[in-house]
């Protein structure tokens, strides 16, 4: 069962490690709309300030997005998932490999890269580790319940937007309490609440995804 | 008492968007049998093959394995099953024998000896999207070469294979029926497998009225 998850966790990060290009792309674009939102709206450090912790978790958003569909896209179009549907072990734990794939190529680099763009948007001292921890555990969140939606939308062909649309509502709160995380440490006041919130919500996504997408790609692929 | 077929299959059916893929279809295949699925193109026999891996849910009929129906022994079936479809599940930018050993999950070494009896050998470590069709169709015939699975469904297993590749997979198919398994296969050229059973795909009477 266990062998399941590290096969398909090492196989999906091989596989990103021969696609660099690509897999970089979502951390391209993360630190480049960060880096262009001082130009745009005000160099002015103060009111960079106040905004910074929203601009940074949007764009983590918007990068996730950006790469979830690819999750399982390129499995289903090489008929890899469909070996992986007709195998006799449980669907769960290579979906879970797959999104901690997912995660570490996408949501660990922009974790690793917010403290780098806090500093271009002026963000306050007090709040790099919370905006650290946040999408740590925040990105995790966003790529487990992406999964949800990308084997919901696996066997569309064109089913970016329709994977934006379910996923969005999904995500928000996530991004509320990720935001509220920064928002809080750097207003002063104690920031594990929100934290531990969104530690909560990362714990039930590892416990409830997988097996919410396992039945997702059972459903769209019996049709 | 009846004798017990590897795998029987009973008046089955496929209908999706109101119409149905083929007219119902019985046929039961024995260790050591091969079977052939004829049929012209858009008759449904990738859908046969597919409803046989449980990638498809038939809308009815049984599918009967030793004995008893794979809904009740889904595990075992599955155990005991290999599937090789249109689509080969060859990674392109995997290297030939990284394809395999995430296949196989049984070590590197079973993933060369492989290669070297589908003619691919010293092409392990180079990446699939540098091979030819043939060659990639050949990466994923591999599989058949470690596999302890006892029935093989291949849907044209012979696309884009060389006359040299054709008699090779041939002998592979003769040596797993020696060794007790089975084999389903669709395809349109003529074998030359002794004792080779065929059944045929029928397009449904009224397919194409919506």
């Amino acid at each position: 069962m266990a062998s399941g998850f590290s096969a398909y966790l090492r196989r999906d990060l091989l596989l990103a490690y021969r696609r660099r290009g690509e897999a970089a792309s979502p951390l391209i674009f993360f630190i480049m709309v960060s880096t262009l939102i001082p130009l745009g709206i005000t160099p002015e450090s103060a009111r960079l300030a106040e905004i910074a912790p929203g601009i940074i978790w949007v764009m983590a958003l918007l990068a996730t997005l950006l790469s979830i569909d690819g999750i399982f896209a390129n499995d289903y179009q090489d008929g890899s998932l469909e070996q992986l549907l007709i195998s006799p072990h449980l669907l769960a734990m290579p979906i879970l490999g797959k999104t901690a794939a997912h995660w570490m190529v996408t949501g660990l680099p922009l974790t690793l890269a917010s403290p780098l763009l806090g500093m271009m948007l002026s963000l306050p001292a007090q709040g790099y580790v919370p905006i650290v921890a946040s999408l740590a555990l925040g990105t995790g969140c966003l790529s487990l319940i992406g999964s949800v939606g990308a084997a919901l939308t696996v066997s569309l062909r064109k089913g970016g937007l329709l994977l934006s649309l379910l996923v969005m509502p999904l995500y928000m709160p996530v991004i509320i309490f990720g935001s509220a995380t920064v928002q809080s440490a750097i207003d002063g006041f104690a920031w594990s609440g929100p934290l531990a919130i969104l530690g909560a919500m990362l714990a039930a996504s590892i416990a409830l995804c997988p097996l919410a997408a396992a039945g997702a790609l059972r459903l769209t692929s019996v049709n | 008492m009846p004798k017990l077929s590897l795998l029987t299959v009973e008046q089955l059916c496929f209908e999706r968007d109101d119409r149905h893929a083929f007219e119902p279809i019985d046929f039961a295949v024995d260790r050591g049998e091969i079977m052939q699925v004829e049929g012209p193109n858009g008759s449904g026999k990738t859908t046969l093959l597919r409803l046989l891996t449980t990638a498809l849910q038939p809308s009815s009929g049984t599918i009967i394995y030793a004995g008893q129906p794979i809904a009740l022994c889904r595990y075992e079936y599955l155990s005991d099953i290999l599937y090789l479809g249109h689509q080969s599940a060859v990674k392109m930018n995997l290297t030939a024998a990284e394809n395999l050993r995430w296949m196989a999950t049984d070590g590197i070494d079973s993933a060369r000896d492989a290669l070297s009896a589908v003619e691919l050998s010293g092409y392990d470590d180079v990446p699939c999207y540098n091979l030819s069709a043939g060659q990639q169709r050949r990466v994923a015939l591999a599989r058949l070469f470690m596999t302890n699975a006892k029935l093989w469904f291949l849907d044209e297993p012979f696309t884009a294979i060389d006359k040299q590749g054709v008699s090779l997979l041939e002998n592979c198919l003769r040596e797993h029926v020696k060794r007790g398994g089975a084999v389903v296969l669709s395809t349109h050229q003529d074998l030359a497998i002794d004792g080779l059973r065929k059944t045929s795909c029928v397009p449904h009477a009224d397919q194409g009225a919506l």
